[in-house]
């Protein structure tokens, strides 16, 4: 079997301003940022030939080839996993790319999911969510907080995590987003804060939930041999996987409501990078919750099932500590771009371009998305 | 809540139903759950689908469920995600392992939050939302 590891890198990068109001259509976000990530990798809009659109298919493939005037698109998919869908994305991007079906792959993510739609609303709509749809929405159990407050709660009971180790992800994740000139939330949040934020679902307080955000952000793929002549240091992409956990349609099924669809991508992506979690410098960790961010880590296996609590507590995670995580402040703190803000923070710290957030000597680094339930998806990447 | 109560006066989301769970929520109208069972090797399934994931066989039939379980996990929920709920908060969700061997989330009353444990014995129970939808709750045992 061909082996995807550093085949591919990433080329180009783009975010546009993250906000609550953008006063943009959201085809309109998707270009911005495919725009500034096409000009990032000193490529010309022509030059894209595959493009993998989020999987709720607001913006639609054809949409890029009308905007940015593709001639001859050769490849498009989609990887409908909610959250996870950007970093499963890439994994689509690299089988395409190995195999010689395209050159260079466009990856776009905008929203308005402050001022277009509430993001909470959706849920209901889409097929994913049938089965809670049928059995479990009559009953009053709707949105992700509460889903994922059932997880928490029986990590809670069986393992002794508390609100207070989860309060530490979410103040650790907002000091970083402050050192951010584009994030979202700017004022400093103490432990206590956490603890004096309105409880949404029992044990998930606001400030365990992520934002709601207007934005886009996108990358370009392409293959190793063809980076190294792009206009910047090429982000090697070493190991690649996605997962889905067991009951993917229900959390309520699921055997053991405590472990995720990562547990399952992350042995193939350590295992196709050939490093291990030592070798980690800086996680960029899907957080639309604290708890699914604690969950990860051992899903991850960065500690084991159960550690998540402690793992997280006395400064593990922060911008000195072991592994520091959302540099650029995540979903809770930066914006809500499904995790592509999560990608393209990877790279530029990668690149060395972090910023005040800056990890030092930062050469291989972990993106996770997760979404929908459960998938999970795992991308190592180096300089 | 009242068997009187007409359709359009309820106004929290209703089941979409279909052909594969038609027997569950009859079931619940007639307050005597009953789980689907592969009708070739016997395994219990939750919730209603075509297929055994363990013999592939599409027969099925239909059990009555015990009605016994214990508390697997818990959440009380303090924000309306749907407008229907508003009046309903704090509200408790369990999610319940059944004797049968599969789960059903569903509100749980009579009992204090801080009553709630993991393995806490339950029953089920039915209310009766409109004359054709009948939830399932879960009282203490
Ligand atoms: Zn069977």
């Amino acid at each position: 079997m061909t082996s995807l590891m550093d085949k591919c890198a990433v080329t180009g990068i783009g975010e546009t301003a993250y906000t609550k109001n953008s006063g943009k259509s959201v085809v309109a976000l998707q270009m911005e940022a495919s725009l500034k990530a096409i000009a990032d990798a000193g490529l010309k809009p022509t030059d894209i030939d595959g493009v993998i659109p989020y999987g709720s298919l607001e913006v639609v493939a054809e949409e890029f080839v009308t905007n940015l005037g593709l001639q001859d698109l050769r490849f498009s998919a989609v990887t409908p996993l909610g959250g996870a869908s950007a970093v499963a994305a890439i994994q689509a991007a690299v089988s395409a790319l190995v195999a010689g079906v395209a050159n260079h792959v466009l990856i776009p993510i905008g929203r308005n999911g402050s001022s277009g739609e509430r993001i909470g609303a959706r849920a209901a709509a889409m097929p994913q969510f049938r089965t809670i749809g049928e059995y479990e929405m009559p009953s009053g159990n709707i949105a992700p907080p509460q889903l994922y407050a059932h997880m928490a709660r029986r990590h809670m009971e069986m393992y002794g995590t508390t609100s207070r180790q989860l309060a530490e992800i979410a103040v650790t994740v907002r000091s970083n987003a402050i050192l951010n000139d584009n994030a979202v939330m700017q004022k400093p949040m103490t432990i206590e804060d956490h603890q004096n934020s309105r409880m949404i679902s029992d044990p998930l307080r606001l400030f365990d939930c992520c934002l709601e955000s207007d934005g886009g952000a996108a990358v370009v793929i392409s293959r190793a041999e063809q980076a190294r002549d792009l206009a910047q240091k090429p982000v090697y992409i070493m190991g690649v996987a996605e997962g889905h956990p067991d009951s993917p349609s229900t959390i309520t099924q699921r055997p053991d409501i405590t472990t995720l669809g990562t547990a399952k991508a992350a042995p193939r992506a350590f295992g196709m990078a050939g490093v291990s979690h030592k070798d980690i410098d800086v996680a960029e960790i899907y957080d639309c919750f604290t708890y699914i961010v604690m969950c990860q880590l051992e899903d991850l296996g960065f500690c084991k099932k159960g550690e998540g609590g402690n793992f997280v507590s006395n400064g593990r995670i922060a911008l000195d500590g072991e592994l520091p995580i959302n540099t650029h402040g995540g979903l809770l703190s930066q914006s809500h771009i499904i995790g592509m803000n999560h990608v393209c923070e990877l790279v530029k710290q990668l690149r060395g371009n972090g910023g005040k957030a800056q990890v030092a000597n930062a050469e291989i680094g972990l993106v996770t998305g997760y979404g929908d339930m459960g998938d999970g998806a795992v991308a190592i990447m180096r300089n | 809540m009242s068997d009187t109560m007409s359709e359009t006066a309820y106004d929290k989301p209703m089941p979409p139903l279909n052909r594969d769970s038609k027997p569950f929520w009859d079931s619940l109208k007639e307050h005597a759950m009953r789980l689907q069972r592969c009708a070739d090797c016997g395994k219990i399934r939750h919730y209603p689908r075509p297929v055994c994931d363990s013999c592939y066989s599409m027969e099925v039939d239909w059990v009555r469920a015990s009605g016994r379980g214990k508390i697997h996990s818990w959440t009380i929920t303090h924000h309306a995600f749907h407008p229907g709920f508003l009046g309903d908060l704090p509200m408790m969700l369990a999610t319940v392992d059944l004797e049968e061997g599969v789960r059903i989330c569903a509100q749980i009353r009579d009992v204090a939050p801080d009553q709630l444990s993991v393995g806490m014995a339950v029953r089920v129970d039915y209310e009766d939302a409109t004359a054709a939808l009948t939830l399932p709750i879960f009282r203490p045992a």
